[in-house]
């Protein structure tokens, strides 16, 4: 397989081919979709966190009209089993709708089929629930001491212990033998022992809601007879879901269909396949009818899994003059109640992380991952980076103030240098490229940095509450494997290309019909890219962790290369002998393909996509005439990166906090980031956005506050707080481009970036802020309330 | 529960539903009417995404009942734009790619036109405080604005 040529309107700004029809409310979202004979669920879900289910009592509902049946977890449990996930450890049983105890507040424990929604949800509220209550676990340093309570106590976790709240432990770093699972501590504990100075804080990556503005929905539609099922679904993985739904329901590939039609955003949380997904189909199948249920807010608050949760405490071992030794964290994942798909392993990336764009000579993590009676954790938009990014990047800052140095400074000092790549992290990454500094110094630029330092101690000379801060952040990217594509070259001349990526905003369509208008000298609207439907994509797995551009985008170009070999065969048959001879040097321009060189000898892409079809002799009315190998013009290729891919930026903010209020305003944001190679700077400047602005919301507003009884306080938008327009500024955007060796087009993925660096980078600015006031660390959020009372009276 | 006949102008056309008292404004245009350009993303009218036009005034559909908009002119997202001819507003968010997933957007949209026909040249601040009352998790607002403000430029012009 010869690497694509790289194709023309490679960084071109093009607006998106999606948006017409969604600016005209044309799009058409799960709850669009209406069948005839369609049901409609909803569920009963426990209001308490943790407790034995002593009864239920579905009697009153059952006797509402319009209500087709009522079936609890028990009676669920009898023909759908466990939820299978994806990853290897030891984990407990989860079934869609609770069978015998509930683990969190808003847990299924029995759902209602009814004629219509509202019926349904009446219905739903009259079941009668009685529970035994059992000691809530909330805190995840109890939560490690299997107190107050082991919320699966017959779980034999990778320790081999049972009754512990431990659902995994994995160390990392350093002298760390994952096949023998030996620990060898002498190097780190060498690095402390010769530190000069070591930084040590406890800190919390908090719990946040990913709230995609479409809740989650699903549409299954079991067809007796036909014995098939086809199920819409708001996923962020067609495929995935259509292999589970296979796996718990006892069917063949061949006999779902997974479509996933406008999806209203995902940030992670839509990978999942959730029980409710599940239940869709299993009561489809049993009633032969269509079964629709649609995710209100206040049930997404608590029935969609959460992101990150992590508390690190972290030190650092350095010298006075900056040079960095060791790292040595201790991770605490709460994971929630169960595991879901990915539940485990979102962590672990965060271990991977560690060593972020320094050269750290020790590194020794160990991560915790405790249950407590709570929503499941999976990827959020990241997941596992801006964790683990976010606790070297305060370290590093905590370090450079605890000098007296500057923020950059200390970087450069520690930066793995541009030489050293490929490079094997002490955290056992191995990073592809990098050029840090070339960022840095880049952001300093655009910042003015040194200016705002004066601004900002001119500011606080008038006792305005200024601060100015800096984080570097890099990722890991095209992981999730192979992806699949297909290109064929209709006899008309037009091009259907598939993918196994399944868009969800961002703009497939677009960047993938610009590659192939490239590769192949055609209009980009001549191509239709079709996704987001096992029937139609033969493989996939969605979109996620920023790889659809990395894996998604190179598989298409792989196809399309192959197509447009074997169409230069059948031009260059056409052409005669003089051209055969010369194959592959046809060029494909402006809709034309011709000799390299003498244009004048070629063929027009309509003429030559019909003779692959038509042959000779449909036009010349003998023979069919095709060259070797026969009609056609289609094929379709696998593809998967040979290693990750590293993308990094460095983030510069400047913020003043109102000294009556507390309220913190970003006054700048300058964000670098480097992708590799830009295919459409307008849809990567809008996913730098997006992630900024959920990075930025996580560092001031967001968070998932449960009471000590496992109650979920900030469970709707009136007391959870997402940023909003007013809340953010103008960002101020710029790049670097460092190629990966891993992607023929040197693409590196850009989903998560944004959200990656912006966090660490205002906390730093908040800290800076309130140093004056004897602060050295903050915990998020950083409301306006906790940066009120610091500035009064200094009281954290 | 009893049903009720409300008698309404959905961009431009006089229609009738008949829904129970309790039914939303919003599910009466989703479900009675098919006109699912209009989102619902939250149950407490912070997001948005549902605002539609009652007699020229954007209003969070959520936060009606049908019942409530006896004889009165209601446009939503599928009235924007006019004889095949996107709004300023819709052509704003297309050239400025003012959205992502689509899911706000129809809300968002709506937002921006009520802006505009109150304040038809705001500053950056007054288009940010102006659609506070909307959420958006893709964009990051910023090409939003740059939306807004194209939108008012080309009126402008």
């Amino acid at each position: 397989m010869t690497s694509p040529t790289l194709p023309k309107l490679i960084g071109a700004r093009i607006k998106r081919r999606e948006d017409p029809r969604l600016i005209q409310g044309r799009g058409t979202y799960v709850d669009d979709i209406k069948l005839a004979g369609m049901l409609h669920m909803a569920f009963k879900r426990s209001d308490i966190a943790h407790g034995r289910i002593v009864s239920i009592d579905t009697s009153a509902a059952e006797a509402m009209e319009g209500v087709e049946c009522v079936l609890t977890g028990a009676q669920l449990a009898e023909f759908l089993g466990p939820m299978p996930i994806l990853t290897p450890f030891p984990a407990p049983p989860h079934y869609a709708v609770a069978t015998d105890t509930v683990r969190y507040a808003g847990e299924p424990v029995a759902v209602v089929v009814a004629t219509d929604r509202y019926v349904a949800r009446d219905a739903a509220d009259a079941i009668q629930v009685e529970f035994d209550p059992l000691p809530v676990v909330v805190d995840p340093d109890r939560a490690l001491a299997g107190d107050p309570a082991v919320l699966h106590p017959d779980l034999t976790n990778i320790l081999g212990q049972t009754g512990s709240n431990i659902a995994l432990y994995v160390p990392a770093g350093t002298g760390f033998d994952p096949v023998a699972g030996t620990v060898d501590n002498s190097a780190i504990d060498a690095a402390f022992a010769n530190a000069e100075v070591v930084i040590s804080q406890r800190m919390w990556n908090q719990r946040l809601v990913p709230n995609a503005m479409e809740p989650r929905g699903v549409v299954a539609h079991w067809e007796p007879g036909k014995d098939t099922l086809t199920v819409w679904s708001s996923t962020q993985n067609p495929h995935t879901a259509r292999n589970t739904f296979c796996g718990l329901l006892g069917l063949g590939q061949d006999q779902v269909r997974v479509i996933a039609p406008e999806v209203g955003g995902g940030f992670g949380a839509k990978i999942n396949i959730y029980g409710e997904d599940y239940v869709a189909c299993a009561v489809s199948r049993r009633l032969g009818l269509p079964v629709k249920w649609i995710e209100d807010r206040s049930e997404a608050f608590v029935a969609t899994t959460h992101g990150r949760d992590i508390v690190a405490d972290l030190e650092i071992a350095a010298k006075r003059d900056g040079t960095i030794l060791g790292l040595r964290v201790k991770l605490i994942a709460d994971i929630g109640a169960y595991e879901m798909l990915l539940t485990a392993l979102v962590p672990t990336l965060t271990n991977g992380m560690l060593s972020g764009v320094y050269d750290i000579p020790a590194i020794r993590s160990e991560l915790y991952e405790v249950f407590t009676n709570k929503t499941p954790t999976d990827a959020y938009r990241g997941a596992g980076r801006p964790e683990g990014i976010y606790f070297v990047e305060r370290g590093i800052d905590m370090l450079a103030r605890e000098l007296g140095m500057d923020p950059g400074e200390l970087r450069r000092k520690n930066f793995i240098k541009p030489d050293k790549f490929p490079f094997m992290t002490q955290a056992g990454n191995q990073y592809d490229s990098g050029n840090y500094e070339a960022a840095l110094d880049l952001a300093l630029k655009n910042a003015n940095w040194e200016g705002l330092k004066r601004e900002r101690d001119a500011a606080r000379a008038e006792g305005r509450v200024v601060g100015l801060g800096m984080s570097f952040y890099v990722e890991i990217c095209g992981i999730g494997g192979w992806e699949h594509a297909s290109v064929t070259v209709h006899a008309d001349g037009r091009i259907t290309a598939t993918t196994g990526t399944s868009p969800h905003g961002q703009g497939h369509e677009t960047t993938f019909s610009t590659l192939l208008s490239g590769q192949f000298g055609v209009p980009a609207d001549r191509i239709t890219i079709v996704h987001g439907d096992t029937a139609m994509v033969k493989a996939g797995n969605g979109t996620l962790g920023s790889r659809s551009q990395v894996s998604g985008g190179t598989a298409i170009m792989n196809a399309g290369e192959k197509v447009k070999g074997r169409m230069a065969e059948f031009a260059a048959f056409m052409l005669g002998a003089e051209a055969e001879a010369k194959a592959d040097e046809l060029e494909f321009v402006d809709g034309r393909i011709q000799l390299a060189g003498t244009p004048s000898i070629g063929k027009t892409f309509e003429e030559v996509a019909a003779f692959a079809y038509m042959g000779a002799g449909n036009a010349a009315g003998a023979g069919m005439g095709y060259p070797e190998g026969g009609a056609g013009l289609t094929d379709e290729a696998f593809w998967e990166p040979a290693g990750a891919t590293f993308p990094f930026g460095c983030h510069i903010a400047m913020v003043e906090v109102d000294r009556d209020t507390g309220e913190l305003a970003v006054k700048k944001l300058v964000a670098i980031d480097d992708c590799g190679t830009v295919v459409n700077p307008l849809i990567v400047e809008g996913q730098v956005h997006g992630g900024l602005a959920q990075g930025i919301g996580q560092a001031l507003l967001e968070g998932a506050v449960y009471d000590e009884d496992g109650q979920l306080l900030t469970g709707s938008f009136m007391d959870y707080a997402m940023p909003r327009a007013s809340d953010l500024p103008r960002f101020e955007l710029d790049k670097t481009t460092t190629v990966s060796p891993h992607t023929p087009l040197g693409t590196k993925g850009i989903g998560e970036a944004g959200t990656i660096g912006s966090t660490p980078c205002i906390v730093n600015a908040a800290v800076d802020a309130l140093s004056p006031f004897g602060v050295t660390h903050l915990d998020m959020p950083l409301r306006p309330e906790l940066l009120w009372r610091i500035i009064q009276g200094g009281a954290q | 529960m009893g049903q009720v006949t409300v008698t309404l102008n959905v961009n431009g056309r006089n229609r009738k539903v008949t829904v129970e008292p309790r039914t939303l404004l919003v599910h009466a245009l989703r479900e009675q009417l098919g006109l699912t350009g209009t989102h619902v993303g939250c149950d407490t009218s912070q997001c948005g995404a549902c605002t539609v036009f009652v007699n020229g005034q954007s209003v969070k559909s959520c936060t009606l009942f049908a019942v409530q908009v006896e004889g009165d002119a209601i446009t939503t997202i599928e009235g924007v734009a006019k004889d095949g001819e996107l709004h300023p507003v819709q052509e704003g968010f297309w050239e400025e790619h003012g959205l992502q997933c689509g899911y706000c957007t129809p809300g968002m949209i709506m937002a921006s036109i009520d802006l505009l026909n109150t304040n038809p040249q705001p500053t950056e601040a007054e288009i940010r405080d102006g659609l506070c009352g909307n959420l958006c998790r893709c964009t990051g607002y910023q090409h939003i604005v740059n939306a807004v403000q194209y939108a008012a430029e080309k009126v402008k012009a």
